[in-house]
């Protein structure tokens, strides 16, 4: 039983963080594309059209990808979490199953036609396939997020004799105090990928000195975009979610910062130190005192929570993970906003593009925003631990009841060595399509 | 309202197979029949171009049967774990063979890719026979032993095969010649429903043999048919009582047949797309007979000490059901929309279309 609840856990916790990588470009490269696209319809310089294409190239690739591991989570609510499935499908199959009819019949029926349909449809309606499959991406992100605030914060609902949660009030799950936090952070994040990515493919052609005119158009943009979302993401939108945890999840929100005591009056911030399991202490720490209780609060002094308040039974079962998650994710976002305004202030006085240093960073700068989301969701996906809906189901409660450990062991080592493969090929392809950059799109 | 939901769930996993089925039959058709790379290479992108918007109707089948009958779900996707689980690296390997293939001009790349689109269509084909076969026979819920369920009595777990490869034994597998044999109808239906979209989609230098074909492969469905039908009755022995009890579902049969019969006249036929058509009604009528056949159980037990699982018994609130209906009915429509416009801009010949790429 034990180890059946490991091999299921990890087997989802691969999985999503597989489909995960692809998402979250897909979501901010349409609103690139779409932005470039606007530029070329606007301004008819056929290098924003270019652009557009070129980048919805890389697109399709990821579009296959993200579908492809997309259809495997969908199924393993079943497959694995049969219990879950079972006693909450009435409730957060609403939210999957609005997604499944209009956001995903929206993207795929007019990725084709963007991908295919330019000539066949003029520039107007080409604009309005990029616009729609930006839009059907977006609502894939909030109806995925209104379902996970759902199980971080569950609303509207009611608890039957048999332990089945039945919906009472539709509306409340599109009102969950969790739900638009959690998804302008998340949707932020994604740009700040998409805008790093942007930004890094422009970085590399200006280095080696190919199709520069791109490679500036890209950096540009890439930085716009980049500073803007950056931003945004620490602040407002990563400063709510971590006011919500509070309030909701206080037993996380201890974990995540790593508060073993609580402490009489403000608490401190803690910038470093490494977690002691056993003696329930922080090692070598470095912190500023009550800063935390501000930026929480904007009280100095007011008392937090720490982790000795709770029962072990309450508190997330993988504490050193959640707390070296957290501080990942806001490290990182911190070194993006850096990078990113000193990007922003040389653009400004038109020194970018012959920074060398700057330009090399820019370009190995791309794979980190990819971590610190997928940190971000661990330290959500962690933080609501021992529970799979906050405070009602526990995790060990849903699992298949039927499926053995032995299964469960060999699905997960095919999906390792099945997505190995496609990761390979995922770098392949669109090594690919960098290396031939834009130019070779008009053969 | 369950009743509603289960129609609704039932025409959109239809239109799933009508849809998808083309492009698993075009696979099958590539794999056997396309030698010349022109052919490979329209065939590939008369299924390429749909498959996503194709499989999409999978992805909200599954979302709403989720929603409406999650007992259900989290029955038959736990019962069915290794099925499922292969049947999902199989749409993995589909999918990247048929988006993958055209990236590079290699031979070599473009076999790997072909064979992978190929050879996933077909088992996939046949798994989709197998699962319809194994809905039909049922299953050991909740796992009886000696009078004696294991798991709670709406759960249950199947291997692969069992040694008796029977139907009728205590333990069924997923596989037995039963199911197999619906298997081989669902990869000979959507074989027949591949050639007849090549046909219309392409200008591939095989379609009149493939025409032929047609004719051929449309005889062995005869002959499965039947054979399956006298299976049926030995399996369940009350297979047919329920259009006897309720004759106008009798309607359900009869289309399958129309389709059936028209494609033996698949060479006089001026239109194309009436063959497409009549595939349409053999994958139309084979589906809604069979849920016919069982209504209102969706999932018979094998024992007699837990019930079957059905509409009623698997559901979640009348709430539930009916907020569903309001944005169902919008995304319905939505749908529909999307469906229309999709299609007519990509209307006619594969190759006779201006891509601009
Ligand atoms: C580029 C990625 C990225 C960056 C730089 C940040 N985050 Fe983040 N964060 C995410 C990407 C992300 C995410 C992947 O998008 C998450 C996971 C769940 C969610 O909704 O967003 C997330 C979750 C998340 C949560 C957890 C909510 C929960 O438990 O459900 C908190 C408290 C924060 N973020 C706070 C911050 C703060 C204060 C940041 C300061 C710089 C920050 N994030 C930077
Ligand atoms: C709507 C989106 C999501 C839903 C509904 C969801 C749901 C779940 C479920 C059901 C589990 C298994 C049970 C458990 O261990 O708690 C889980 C675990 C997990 N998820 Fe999510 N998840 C979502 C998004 C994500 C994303 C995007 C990531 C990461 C990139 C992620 C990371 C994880 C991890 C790491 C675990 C394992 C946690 C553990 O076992 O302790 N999740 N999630
Ligand atoms: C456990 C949770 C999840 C499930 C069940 C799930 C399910 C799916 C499925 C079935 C697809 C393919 C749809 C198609 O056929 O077109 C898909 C793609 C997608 N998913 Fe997920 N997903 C999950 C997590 C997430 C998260 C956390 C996000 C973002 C916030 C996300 C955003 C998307 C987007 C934007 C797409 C379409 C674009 C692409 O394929 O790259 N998904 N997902």
């Amino acid at each position: 039983m034990e180890d059946m609840i490991l091999y299921d856990r990890l087997q989802f916790a691969f999985t999503i963080t597989f489909h995960y990588i692809f998402p979250q470009l897909t979501m901010g490269l349409s609103l690139i594309i779409v932005f470039f696209k606007w530029n070329y319809l606007r301004s008819k310089v056929e290098k924003y059209n270019d652009a557009a294409k070129f980048f919805m190239k890389i697109f399709a690739i990821n579009f296959t990808m993200g579908v492809v591991t997309g259809i495997p989570m969908e199924f393993q609510f079943g497959t694995n979490w049969a219990k879950f499935s079972e006693l909450t499908g009435g409730i957060i199959g609403q939210t999957l199953a609005m997604e499944g009819l209009s956001s995903f019949f929206l993207e795929s029926s007019f990725l084709v036609l963007f991908i295919f349909g330019e000539k066949l449809m003029g520039q107007k309606l080409h604009f309005l396939t990029a616009f729609l499959v930006f839009l059907g991406s977006w609502a894939s992100g909030w109806f995925i997020l209104a379902t996970n605030a759902w199980m971080q914060h569950p609303v509207g609902y009611e608890i039957l004799d048999n332990g089945k949660f039945v919906l009472t009030n539709f509306s409340a799950l599109f009102t969950n105090p969790w739900l638009l936090p959690a998804f302008l952070h998340n949707q932020a994040a994604s740009v700040v990928t998409s805008s790093f990515v942007v930004a890094s493919i422009g970085a590399f052609y200006i280095l080696k000195n190919k199709n520069t005119e791109f490679g500036k158009l890209f950096l540009k943009t890439g930085v716009i975009f980049g500073l803007i979302s950056s931003i945004l993401v620490a602040f407002p939108t990563g400063d709510m979610n971590a006011k919500n945890v509070v309030k909701y999840q206080p037993a996380a929100f201890a974990a995540m910062e790593g508060i073993f005591e609580t402490e009489d009056a403000g608490s401190e911030i803690i910038l470093i130190g490494q977690p002691n399991m056993v003696e329930k202490k922080l090692d070598n720490k470095i912190a500023v005192p009550n800063i935390l209780s501000f930026l929480t609060y904007q009280e100095w002094d007011r008392q937090i929570m720490g982790m000795d308040k709770f029962e072990e039974a309450e508190l997330p079962d993988n504490i050193p993970l959640l707390y070296y998650a957290y501080h990942i994710m806001v490290g990182l976002g911190t070194i993006f906003i850096g990078v990113m305004v000193l990007a922003a202030f040389f653009l400004w006085r038109k020194k970018l593009y012959a920074m060398n240093a700057l330009l090399w960073t820019i370009m190995f700068m791309a794979p980190f925003p990819y971590i610190a989301n997928i940190t971000g969701w661990y330290v959500a996906e962690l933080g609501r631990q021992p529970y799979l809906v906050y405070g009602l189901l526990r995790t060990s409660e849903g699992v298949s009841p039927t499926v053995s450990s032995g299964n469960t062991l060999f699905t997960l080592l095919g999906f390792v060595g099945l997505y190995t493969l496609l990761g390979l090929l995922f770098v392949l392809l669109v090594g690919k399509t960098i290396n031939e950059g834009p130019k070779s799109l008009n053969h | 309202m369950e009743l509603f939901w289960f129609i609704i769930i039932g025409l959109i996993l239809t239109m799933f197979f009508i849809l998808d089925g083309y492009d698993f039959g075009a696979g099958i058709i590539h794999l056997f029949f396309a030698k010349k790379e022109k052919d490979k290479e329209v065939i590939t992108k008369s299924a390429g171009l749909f498959w996503d918007s194709n499989e999409v109707w999978l992805v909200a089948a599954g979302g709403l049967l989720f929603m409406a009958f999650p007992t259900f779900y989290a029955s038959v996707f736990s019962g069915f774990y290794l099925p499922l689980i292969i049947v999902l690296w199989l749409i993995v390997f589909r999918a990247i063979g048929l988006e993958f293939r055209g990236h590079f001009k290699y031979q070599m790349w473009k076999a790997i890719w072909d064979k992978s689109f190929g050879v996933s269509s077909l088992l996939l084909a046949l798994f989709f026979g197998i699962a319809l076969g194994n809905i039909v026979r049922g299953v050991n819920l909740g796992g009886v032993e000696d009078g004696i369920s294991i798991y709670e009595g709406h759960y249950f777990f199947l291997p692969l095969w069992s040694s008796s490869f029977s139907p009728l034994s205590t333990h069924p597998g997923v596989i037995d010649w039963f199911t197999l044999i619906i298997g081989f109808i669902s990869v000979v239906t959507l074989a027949i429903h591949g050639a007849n979209w090549v046909i219309l989609k392409t200008n591939a230098s095989i379609n009149e043999k493939l025409k032929k074909v047609v004719f051929k492969l449309n005889l062995v469905l005869l002959v499965l048919t039947i054979i399956s039908l006298v299976g049926w009755n030995i399996i369940v022995p009350e297979s047919f009582r329920n259009f006897t009890v309720r004759p106008y579902l009798i309607i359900f049969p009869i289309i399958y047949l129309i389709g059936l019969i028209g494609l033996f006249f698949r060479s006089k036929m001026k239109k194309d797309f009436t063959a497409f058509m009549c595939s349409t009604l053999l994958i139309l009528g084979g589906i809604t007979s069979s849920l016919a056949s069982m209504f209102p159980v969706i999932l018979p037990s094998t024992n007699s000490v837990n019930e079957h699982l059905t509409i009623y018994n698997t559901t979640t609130s009348q709430y539930g059901l009916s907020v569903a209906l309001s944005w169902g009915i919008v995304g319905l429509i939505l749908l529909g929309v999307y469906f229309i416009v999709q299609r007519r801009l990509m209307k006619g010949k594969i190759d006779d279309m201006d891509y601009g790429h």
